[in-house]
This record gives structure tokens, C-alpha cells and sequence, in this order.
């Protein structure tokens, strides 16, 4: 039996108006739902194509270094997430060597849960954001691509690149209608053994069901201005931006 | 060495409780990412026979962590009744579970010793208990609990409605509200995980449960699901907060790592009570906790991500809760690998939370990278609304859009009290029968066009 109020569907993505038979979902929603499983199941199994990305980031006129942790495997990065938060030796004396001049901000990407958040949202995201901190005269590290990493890898790179300022583009894990969300972390005076407490969070990157890039930027420009201007980040930084005038503004200035 | 046992020709030596207790905590790959776990079945079965011996008294003569050093622990001790305590004070582990089993101990004799029992008590019985143990304990331990409605009652499980919106659009959150409403769910909160976290956009979800609870008379509360200080400011900015949450765990360390400590949850605790808002009763706090919690944090202390949790449950229940949630897989495949881990988690944090004296629902839930799948969470809420569980989360779907993972669905209520018979909270079952939304017999009413809520859909609608 249908629900008749199935035109709510049009304010959402949830799985609302369902119908039923007796108390249960009908056999169409079953099966949707089964299927949407095996895509997120699929999702996180995707490898992530980082050569590729690179090249894409130089196309924006930006330098990339390639890193790596000690994840063997995606099976293992599943099981280990302390793999995920540490640099190889090697990777952690070719950052030393970068001998970058000292930087506001150090920008990580790393597939993390979802390759397919990284591939299809990572470089359009990248190009507002770098856009964003040309325009406020922010400097940025050498952008680090790393595969299987974690939010907290990005203390060490941090603390690596002796940066103000870490910010890391993840894949955020994949759900049944969105699995290629992408999540910003941001965390002040980077060095490992930083909590989460430490960090803001800006999730559901994900155009055009979830944030847009210039929106998302917006925010990472403010809470960027705000942890450098008061040197903090974290629960003590709240997100008081008044979003749609920033947003309009940012939205301008990207254009 | 005080914990050991020879078993055929082999000396297990376990140096003190807390290697004791990991080392006998059911396999999870929390404890195996920890380095903390045993390394054989064997090893595992030896250390719960140890285990079983040890007296509860050890309990209280060597704490996991120092109380100088962790305030949870302070709590603990501080809050330990010794004349609770007397009538078990004799047994062992092993006993306490017999105790617990035992016919002639009566359901008031075991509501009677919550305040003698550490989290730590509760914890190393429930390894030596199987399944059906936790089931039929957790099943004796009634917690009751009220704001505007009354939860725990026996025969009764309520649902949390959890409307989450990736954008916390107001019409799409507005429009799950309806949805769930239309499905019977919702009595034991309506609770946004918000996308954003600015103070602006979370009282503007305030005000938009608000209206919808108070337009329809609902007897229920709602939350945001903010930071507690994030709360503390709406509440002193005038946002109609009914209920305070906050994540927990279950070490000083831990919490710290969330940004809270006990003196900064009693304080958002007070500033809700003086706003007045609950009718029925004055329970106004709503914790989330996770098995893993303190070892994401790297704040475990080398204490077993079990015994972690159920020391969350000291730091719930000095706050009388309405509500506690234990996430139970949320967290993810390093912490519980699949479904067998989490639907042992769940069972033993229902139990070790309903004999603290705790209000335990449960969000029976799992991640896209871990091994589990939809008929593993079928098996886990049918276990736990055998065990009494006082709330399941109801969401469009059993999909969350905004969190990524899955959990129940209001269709899946609607099954446990088919084939249970378990009801609403007394005052919601009231209300759905009003509203034309029950049949007066604790189903969803025959009427294709459920007659009063149409109007909220119609005004979403805007015509």
C-alpha cells in the first residue's frame, strides 16, 4: 500500500513515503535498498588512481607530492587505522626535503573510505579552495596526495611542513545514496597527538545534493581566517559565519 | 603473579584485572587493534575461567586507572554504595552471574544493587554470560525515565526519530519528521545529527522541532545534536533546548578528547533544568556512547574497549539521563569487524547499561565497510527488544543520508511490535490513537488518508 503523502519526496533524498505491506517495507523498496548496498560496498573497494591526480593538480598550477603510509592493503587500511596516520620513513624525509619556505597552510588530500568522492569532487573542490587563499594572499604548501590515509595524518604533515594550519581533504565513508561525499578537516598548529576536539569539520561535499564547492569553500576560507587571526581551531572556534552573505561573497570572488 | 592458571602443561599468567579482562573479553577487533587481545582461543577461555574466581571485591581494591589521575574513575569510587554492595559482596564473578540467573533472586533484589556495582562489575560478568544470559538479565532490569512522556516501561520499546538532512534543509528534515510521525515513531525523542555546527543554523532546527511538537500537541521532546557547549550558548541565547546531548566515554582522557569533563556536563545539566520545559518528569540529559570510543582517542589506558564502555555508563548515570545510546557500529570494521562482533556488542552494552541503572537504547547500526548487512541488524533489534531495550532509532529507510551509515527504520518498530507486542511509550500511544495515525491497537491505522497531520503536509507543500 502507498503512502499518500509521497510528494514529500521532493524535500529529500531519504527514503521517505516508502509504502508498506502489513508493517514491511514493499518488495521495490527492498530491492532498491539492497542494490544501493552494493554500490557502497563496491565503493569502498575502488582503488584511487593518484597519478592521475596528480597531474590534474598540477594543471592547476600547483605543485603535488605523492606520499605514502604503511597500508599494505585496503583490507588492512580497513583494519588498521594507526597504519593510516603515519608517514613511510621515506615519505617523511622526502616532506623534510621539500625544503618549502615556511607556509600558512598545509592541504592534504587522501581517498580515505571513498575513491569515487576523491575522483569526482577532489580536483573541483582543490581549484575554489587554492583559488580562495590566492585571493587572501594564503600560502599553501606543496599539496600532499596521500592513498589510505587518515583524518590525523594530517597533524604529522603538518608538523612536517612546520605549517601554520592543516587542512585535510577526506572520502568520507560511503552511504546507500551518497558515496562520494567529501569531508575537510581543519586543525591549528598541526602536530601528532592532536584530538579531534582540535579540529572543525566541514562534511557532505558532495554537489549538488550535498555542499557545493564555493559554499564549502566559503566556510574554509572563513574558519581558515578566524583559526589563523585567533591561532585556534577546533570546539573553541565555532562556525559563526553568517553563511549567506559569506557565501554570496565568496561566491562573487570565485567567480 | 595473583591472576594465573595452569591449563594442561601451559602457565597463563594475567598481571593484573585489566589484562585479565581483555584478555577474556569475547573477540573484537578493537582489542586486536589495541594489541591488547588474546592471542588464542584457548588463552581466551583460560583468562574467563580466572576471571570467574576473581571476588568483586578486587574491584574496589585495584582501580584500572588511578583515581589521582582520571576523573572517571574518582566517580566511580565515589559513588560506590557499600550497603548496595552487601548482598554480593561474598561472590565472585562467576557467582554474580549465577546470582544474577538465580530464581530467588528477585528483579527488586537486582535493581537494588546498582549503586554497589562498579562498571567494571558489570563488565566482567557480562564476558562470562552468553547471549541468552544478557538477554534474560538485562530483561529484569526496568528503568523508567521521564520528560514529557514515560520510557522503560516492560512491554514497551520507543523509537528515536532521526530526520537527518545532509544540507539540515528545513523541508527535507521537516519532511522525515512527517514521515516518521506517519509510521509511529518519535516517542522517545525527535533527534537531528546536525550537517553544521554553527549556532545560527542549529537553533533554527530548535525552533523547527519546536513548532512541530508544540502545533500537534506530541507528547515527546526533541534534540539537536550539538556539542554541549555549542547547547550551553543556545540554551543562554534563548533556543528552546528540551533535551542536552553529548557523546561520552569512559575515561578523563577520552572525554577530553570529545572536549567535555563532568563538571562542564553538570553545568549544561542545570542550565536545561531551570528552563522548565519538561511536563512529566525532569530527565533532560541524552548521552550517545560506542565501544571504541577511548581507543580512537588513544585514551583507553590499555583497558578493553567493553570495559571502556561500561565505564561511560558511571559518567551517565551521575546525570539521570533520559535517554543513553550505546552506536553500535558505527564506529566501524576496526572496532567491531562484522556483524557476529556487533551484535555481541550491543547485547552487552544493553546489559551492562540496564544494570547501572541506565535508560540503554540502542542505534543497531553498521558501516559500508564493515562486514555486516541488514539481516545482521533484523537479528540484533529482535535480541535486544527480547532483552527490553528501552529505544531502537527509527530512520526513512533504516538509510541515513547525512551520517553515511544504517540503522532501523520506522517500518522495523512497527515489526518488533508485530511480533512482540511491544508498545509505545503510554502517553505517544495515546496520542497516534488521537491522531488516527494508530489503530487503537498498536498498529498503523487501515485509513489510507491518516486525517490530522494532513494539514503539516499540506502546509510543507505550502498551498
Amino acid at each position: 500500500m502507498g503512502d499518500p503523502w509521497m510528494e514529500l519526496r521532493q524535500f529529500t533524498q531519504a527514503r521517505i513515503a516508502l509504502g508498506r505491506a502489513g508493517h514491511a517495507v514493499p518488495t521495490q523498496a527492498l530491492l532498491d535498498f539492497q542494490l544501493a548496498h552494493a554500490e557502497a560496498r563496491d565503493a569502498v573497494h575502488f582503488p584511487w588512481d593518484i597519478d592521475a591526480f596528480a597531474g590534474q593538480v598540477h594543471d592547476l598550477g600547483e605543485e603535488a607530492v605523492i606520499l605514502g603510509t604503511s597500508v599494505s592493503s585496503r583490507s588492512e587500511y580497513l583494519r588498521r587505522p594507526d597504519l593510516g596516520r603515519a608517514l613511510t620513513e621515506a615519505s617523511r624525509t622526502r616532506l623534510k626535503n621539500l625544503q618549502a619556505s615556511a607556509v600558512d597552510v598545509a592541504l592534504i588530500v587522501t581517498n580515505g573510505l571513498s575513491s569515487t568522492a576523491v575522483e569526482r569532487h577532489g580536483i573541483p573542490l582543490l581549484q575554489a579552495i587554492v583559488k580562495g587563499f590566492r585571493s587572501r594572499q594564503i600560502s599553501i604548501a606543496p599539496v600532499a596526495l596521500v592513498a589510505n590515509g587518515r583524518v590525523a595524518l594530517a597533524d604529522e604533515i603538518g608538523s612536517v611542513l612546520a605549517a601554520k594550519l592543516a587542512i585535510i581533504v577526506v572520502g568520507e565513508r560511503p552511504g546507500l545514496s551518497a558515496a562520494d561525499s567529501l569531508g575537510l578537516y581543519l586543525t591549528f598548529a598541526p602536530r601528532p597527538g592532536n584530538t579531534d576536539a582540535e579540529r572543525n569539520c566541514i562534511s557532505n561535499v558532495r554537489p549538488p545534493e550535498g555542499l557545493g564547492y564555493a559554499e564549502a569553500t566559503a566556510k574554509l576560507l572563513y574558519l581558515t581566517g578566524e583559526a589563523l587571526r585567533r591561532g585556534i581551531s577546533g570546539v573553541t572556534l565555532k562556525d559563526d559565519m553568517d553563511t549567506d552573505n559569506l557565501v554570496l561573497q565568496a561566491i562573487i570572488e570565485l567567480d | 603473579m595473583k591472576y594465573t592458571r595452569t591449563f594442561k602443561t601451559k602457565n597463563y599468567n594475567f598481571k593484573d584485572i585489566k589484562t585479565l579482562l581483555a584478555k577474556a573479553s569475547p573477540l573484537r577487533s578493537a582489542d586486536e587493534l589495541a594489541g591488547i587481545a588474546s592471542v588464542s582461543e584457548e588463552e581466551r577461555a583460560v583468562a574467563q575461567w580466572v576471571l570467574a574466581d576473581l571476588p568483586l571485591t578486587e574491584f574496589l581494591e585495584e582501580p584500572l586507572i588511578p583515581p589521582e589521575d582520571d576523573e572517571v574513575s574518582r566517580l566511580i569510587f565515589e559513588s560506590h554504595d557499600q550497603t548496595a554492595f552487601a548482598p554480593i559482596s561474598s561472590l565472585t564473578v562467576g557467582g554474580f552471574r549465577e546470582w544474577l540467573l538465580n530464581d530467588a533472586t528477585s528483579d527488586a533484589d537486582i535493581v537494588g544493587v546498582r549503586w554497589g556495582l562498579t562498571p567494571e562489575m558489570t563488565a566482567a560478568v557480562s564476558k562470562i554470560m552468553r547471549n541468552q544470559d544478557l538477554i534474560a538479565v538485562a530483561k529484569r532490569c526496568a528503568v523508567i525515565t521521564r520528560f514529557r512522556n514515560t520510557i522503560g516501561l516492560p512491554g514497551r520499546i520507543s523509537t528515536r526519530l532521526q530526520p537527518n538532512h545532509p544540507t539540515d534543509d528545513p523541508k527535507g528534515i521537516a519532511a522525515s519528521v512527517l514521515d516518521g510521525l506517519l509510521y509511529g515513531n518519535g516517542d522517545a525523542v525527535i533527534g537531528i545529527n546536525p550537517a553544521t555546527d554553527s549556532p545560527k543554523n542549529l537553533a533554527n532546527l530548535l525552533r523547527l522541532l519546536d513548532d512541530i511538537i508544540g502545533q500537534h500537541q506530541i507528547p515527546t521532546q526533541s534534540c539537536v545534536l550539538a556539542h554541549v557547549t555549542t547547547t550551553l550558548e543556545l540554551m543562554r541565547s534563548g533556543a528552546p533546548v528540551d533535551l542536552v546531548f553529548q557523546s561520552i566515554a569512559g575515561t578523563e582522557a577520552a572525554n577530553k578528547s570529545f572536549g567535555i569533563n563532568l563538571a562542564l556536563l553538570a553545568e549544561a545539566k542545570a542550565t536545561a533544568l531551570a528552563l522548565g520545559r519538561g511536563t512529566v518528569g525532569n530527565n533532560l540529559m541524552y548521552f550517545e556512547t560506542g565501544q571504541g570510543s577511548a581507543l580512537s582517542a588513544n585514551a583507553h589506558h590499555g583497558i578493553d574497549a567493553q570495559t571502556c564502555e561500561a565505564r561511560a555508563y558511571a559518567v551517565a548515570r551521575a546525570f539521570s539521563p533520559l535517554l543513553v545510546n550505546t552506536v553500535v557500529g558505527f564506529i566501524g570494521p576496526e572496532y567491531l569487524f562484522d556483524g557476529k562482533q556487533i551484535i555481541r556488542a550491543g547485547l552487552e552494552d544493553h546489559f551492562c547499561g540496564k544494570l547501572l541503572g541506565l535508560p540503554m537504547g540502542c542505534d543497531v547500526c553498521y558501516t559500508n565497510h564493515a562486514e555486516a548487512d541488514q539481516n545482521d541488524m533484523d537479528n540484533l533489534m529482535t535480541l535486544l527488544a527480547v532483552a527490553g531495550c528501552t529505544f531502537i532509532m527509527g530512520i526513512p529507510g533504516g538509510d541515513d543520508i547525512m551520517l553515511a551509515y544504517q540503522t532501523t527504520s520506522f517500518h522495523d518498530a512497527l515489526y518488533l511490535r508485530r511480533v512482540l507486542g511491544l508498545r509505545p511509550s503510554p502517553e505517544f500511544e495515546d496520542w497516534l490513537d488521537r491522531m488516527g495515525i494508530f489503530d487503537g491497537n498498536n498498529a498503523l491505522s487501515q485509513s489510507i488518508e491518516p486525517p490530522k497531520l494532513s494539514g503539516a503536509i499540506r502546509q510543507l507543500m505550502g498551498n
